[in-house]
Parts: C-alpha cells; sequence; structure tokens
C-alpha cells in the first residue's frame, strides 16, 4: 500500500484537490453547517473516487482480498465437481449488459469449471440479449482456453427462445417441440451432442445466472418443483434479487453465487483447484471488483453515520430550546 | 362474441395447463398451451413495437414536452430494426454461401453488432452503474434511525453492508470461529440474517402472493373478473 502511495502520488494528490473547494467551504462556513447543507454532487464525487481509485489500485498492483467461500458458494461448487466427464450440462444466461458487470464474472468462472470437468455444455437464454452474453462467455472461455473443444460436440448455444416461464414449462418436458436449431440455424438433428436429448430432464445439472425475471425463481417453480426427483437447479443471481431465492434453499436450490461477493468466493474455489500457479486475471473478475465494493459499502455506511449525527445533533438542540 | 372468444380461450388454456399439472395423461395440452403462449410472446414483441411507434409519433405530433427524446427513440429503433432484421453487412453462413442473408444477425463485426457492443452495451451498464452515485446520495439524505424501526433497518443494513465485504471479517476475526461467540462474527451474523429474517419475510410475501394469484387465477378462469379485456 505504501509503495503504492509513493509511486501513485499525483492520483492522491488529484483526490484530495478535487475536495478542495469543499475543505473551504467548511473552514469559512464551519463544517456541520457545510455538511447540513452538502450539495449531493460532493457525494457524487466521493462515491466516484470511492470506486475510481480500488479499481486503479487493484490493476496497478494485482492484488486482492482474500475471500472466504461461504456454505452456499461451496454448495455451488461441489454440485459440478460430483459431475463425471461427459455429463450434460444446461446453462440458461437470463441477463443483459446492464447486470453483465455483475453476473458475468461468474458465468466466466462457472463455464471454466465446467470445461475443465468436460462437461458437454448446453447454452440457451431467456433474456433476449442473453444469447449474446453466452456467445460472449465462449468467446472468453472456451474459444480462448480450450480449443480442443468442440462446437456441436462439446458445447452447443441453442439461442434465445421468447415466452418467458413458457419456454420452461415446455422445454421440461419436449425440448424439440421449440428447439428445432441452434443458434447458427443448424438442425438439431445434425449436432452429434443433441443426438438422444429430448428434454430437460435428461441434463445433470441446470446452471441459471440471472438478473430478474424470467430467472431462478421462474426455474425453481416451472423445472425443479414439478421434477424433484430429476431436475437439479443451481443458479447465480444479482444481489437484489439473491433474497427472493432464500426461500428455495436448500431442498430446490442447493447452491446459489449471490451477486459480485459470491462470484468472488466461487472464483476463488475455481482458481485453487484449476487455476494453476499464475491464474489468468479474467477469473478474477469477481475478486478484483471486491476491493471498489469494500470501500464503496464503507463509504455508504460513513455517510448513513455523518448523516445521523447531524440529524441528532440539531434534533438535540431544538429540544433543547 | 368480442368479449366471449377471449373468455373461451383464457378458460380453456387455464384449466388445460391445471389438468395438464394434475393429470399425466393431459401433460401434452399443457405443452401445447404453452407454445401456443410461445408464439404469441413472440407476436407480443410486434405488438410492442407498433405500441412504441404509436406512442412516439403522438408526442411528436403533440410537440409535448420532450418530444425530441422521442425522436431520437424513434431513429434509434428504426435503424436497429432495419439493420438487425435486414442483417445488413451479415456475411452468409459457410454451410450456406449461395444464401446472402443465411449468416447469425449478430454476426461479429457486422453493423448490428457494432450497435450492440458500442451502443447498446455501454448505455445499459452505463444506467445500471449510475445506481451506486444515487444509492449514496439516497443514504446520506434519508436514512435517519427516528425511531426504533428505523433504527433496526439500519443495524441490519450496517451488518449486511459489511458482511459482504472483507471489512466484516477483519472487524470481527478477534472472535475465534469456533467458540461459542462465532455466531457474533459479521459474516456470520449475515447469514443469519439472510437465511432466518429474509427467509421467513420473503416466504411470508410469497405465501400471500401465492393466495393472491390463486384467487385472481380463478377469477379470471370462471370469467368473474373481464377486467383484462378492456372497456368496449
Amino acid at each position: 500500500m505504501s509503495d503504492f502511495i509513493i509511486h501513485q502520488w499525483w492520483l492522491l494528490l488529484i483526490v484530495l484537490a478535487s475536495f478542495a473547494p469543499l475543505a473551504f467551504k467548511m473552514v469559512r462556513e464551519g463544517a456541520e453547517n457545510t455538511l447540513r447543507e452538502l450539495d449531493r454532487g460532493w457525494v457524487f464525487l466521493l462515491m466516484l473516487w470511492a470506486v475510481l481509485v480500488p479499481i486503479y489500485y487493484i490493476g496497478v498492483t494485482g492484488a486482492t482480498l482474500p475471500e472466504v467461500p461461504s456454505a452456499l458458494s461451496q454448495a455451488v461448487f461441489d454440485e459440478i465437481e460430483k459431475l463425471k466427464p461427459g455429463d450434460p450440462v444446461l446453462f440458461s444466461f437470463d441477463y443483459d449488459p446492464a447486470s453483465a458487470g455483475e453476473l458475468a464474472p461468474m458465468a466466466t468462472a462457472l463455464v471454466k469449471h465446467c470445461a475443465e470437468k468436460k462437461l458437454k455444455m448446453y447454452f440457451i437464454a431467456l433474456w433476449p440479449v442473453g444469447a449474446q452474453m453466452v456467445d460472449n462467455t465462449i468467446d472468453k472461455v472456451i474459444k480462448a482456453d480450450f480449443p480442443q473443444m468442440v462446437y456441436g460436440r462439446d458445447y452447443v448455444t441453442l439461442g434465445y427462445k421468447s415466452g418467458n416461464e413458457g419456454v420452461i414449462k415446455v422445454i421440461v418436458t419436449n425440448l424439440r417441440e421449440l428447439y428445432t436449431t441452434d443458434s447458427r440455424g443448424r438442425s438439431l438433428n445434425d449436432i452429434p451432442m443433441m443426438q438422444g436429448i429430448m428434454n430437460v430432464q435428461q441434463m445433470k445439472l441446470i446452471i441459471n445466472i440471472s438478473a430478474g425475471y424470467p430467472g431462478t425463481k421462474e426455474w425453481v417453480q416451472y423445472a425443479v418443483t414439478p421434477y424433484p426427483d430429476t431436475i437439479r437447479l443451481i443458479a447465480g443471481s444479482v444481489g437484489v434479487q439473491s433474497p427472493q431465492l432464500y426461500p428455495y434453499i436448500p431442498r430446490q436450490l442447493p447452491g446459489l453465487l449471490a451477486a459480485i461477493k459470491g462470484a468472488a468466493e466461487y472464483e476463488r474455489l475455481v482458481i485453487n483447484k484449476y487455476g494453476g500457479p499464475t491464474p489468468d486475471p479474467k477469473y478474477m473478475e469477481g475478486l478484483r471488483r471486491m476491493g471498489p465494493q469494500l470501500i464503496a459499502h464503507l463509504l455508504v455506511i460513513a455517510l448513513i453515520v455523518v448523516a445521523n449525527v447531524l440529524y441528532f445533533t440539531s434534533r438535540g438542540r431544538q429540544r433543547a430550546r | 362474441m368480442k368479449r366471449q372468444v377471449p373468455l373461451i380461450i383464457t378458460a380453456i388454456a387455464g384449466f388445460a395447463l391445471i389438468a395438464a399439472y394434475f393429470i399425466p395423461y393431459t401433460q401434452s395440452w399443457g405443452e401445447t398451451t404453452a407454445i401456443w403462449f410461445d408464439v404469441l410472446a413472440s407476436i407480443a414483441f410486434v405488438l410492442g413495437g407498433g405500441n412504441l411507434l404509436r406512442v412516439h409519433l403522438k408526442k411528436i405530433s403533440d410537440r409535448v414536452a420532450g418530444w425530441g427524446y422521442s425522436v431520437i427513440v424513434l431513429v434509434t429503433f428504426i435503424i436497429t430494426l432495419a439493420v438487425g432484421l435486414g442483417k445488413v453487412g451479415v456475411a452468409p453462413a459457410p454451410q450456406f454461401p449461395n444464401y446472402p442473408w443465411s449468416g447469425p444477425y449478430r454476426q461479429t463485426g457486422a453493423p448490428f453488432w457494432f450497435l450492440y457492443e458500442y451502443a447498446f452495451v455501454p448505455l445499459t451498464a452505463t444506467m445500471f452503474a449510475m445506481l451506486a452515485f444515487y444509492i449514496a446520495s439516497a443514504a446520506f439524505r434519508a436514512f435517519r434511525a427516528k425511531n426504533v424501526d428505523a433504527s433496526l433497518l439500519l443495524g441490519t443494513a450496517f451488518i449486511i453492508l459489511l458482511g459482504r465485504t472483507f471489512a466484516g471479517v477483519i472487524l470481527t476475526e478477534w472472535i475465534p470461529p469456533n467458540s461459542l461467540f462465532s455466531g457474533l462474527r459479521v459474516e456470520n451474523l449475515t447469514v443469519y440474517i439472510m437465511s432466518v429474517f429474509t427467509t421467513a419475510g420473503n416466504r411470508a410475501i410469497m405465501i400471500g402472493v401465492a393466495l393472491g394469484i390463486v384467487a385472481t387465477a380463478l377469477k379470471l378462469l370462471l370469467g368473474v373478473d373481464r377486467s383484462y379485456l378492456g372497456k368496449d
């Protein structure tokens, strides 16, 4: 840390200089008055630095925080670990670029884990741009690091279908009713790994990465609940949606990666087992993003504390009068 | 007729889905109904596009405040639609080299891909990222421990905020992990709050919502509630 401050002194200078007008105002009008009438632009500036400086620090030093895997992240890891090479796994990418910052790291780690385990991967999307998310992850992981994997033999992209939970309801019993071709327009009958695959119940595991509706909740309600003995589901979810999924844990949803912290914990597990001595930074995106999250959370707590101190000071004075 | 046909379709589709859930023999009925639903959902995209045009053309025609934004919406909508549907700049698929439209619409390097990568992705990501700024502003302006309820909410928020980062681990790492008080470590408190209080609250809401859905669904299927058909 001290080396960073010494070498990147100019950054510290810029951060401090950006708050100079506020500091002058505090000296002139008093800290309490200034904070009481604080323009929200200053709060925005604080948040900007709280996110930007850690991103830069992690970019320069490559340091990450030591995340300890929670039971839920460990459960996700174990569910994939216990599969055998060649087992079919269905990925449903139900998110868009807006939530990719939170979900793309876990998608990358999950696909890497499945590729390391030599599982057969089937990709679908219930969100219109989910198909692009699938393509991005395949380019980033399979095409870049697992060139021996062949399209149609080891992985296949079935693309997006409209209908939300209606799609889930059909494919759990009859996948061929909705999907006649892959996302490239090739007949499913001509794809080797589709031979004998008639419905989703034949998958050993369903991995859903979701940012809302339709997503994990719908997979639980329309796939796992009617077929608890044949369908097993694990999920990765954005932070705001995760509390809604806790009621399904552990019977309907044995494992859950909740937000970027869940992604970071899972990345740690995957890296520990498959990362090698110098893991590729693209498999540590979640871990790298925990730094900005830490500072941003501390800032929010600090803002709440300061605001409450001001509130109680002012209320105390009013009562005294 | 205008009202009876939709009522009959709703009732048949609804009861077919219910029967398919409970009677294995009728499973194919449910599949057929769900496929109809998926087809209708695809058609709804066309309807949505038409509605978007209607709403924004009216705003432009009436020159309501902010009509310039409607122009931007329509221009970008039409460009994206034309580029995507027309597969502009897309090379033919390798297996069908003689068919110019056989390539995928989101082919890397094609104009649609360019629009997606350099307009859609940064714009949507920016919208989501801006939440951080507004949450910080709201934290400063709105969260006050005015009463017991608000204080409990604030205390819980602090634990969760700390527990979702490494700060929580550092703060209470002095408590031995296998001791009687290990439950007081912030990371364990976070798990406890999420798995007990949050789950209990969510389950209560979910059961309430489910009961409401059953009641509403029955009213729709039996034709008691016809509000979804509109007024005329």
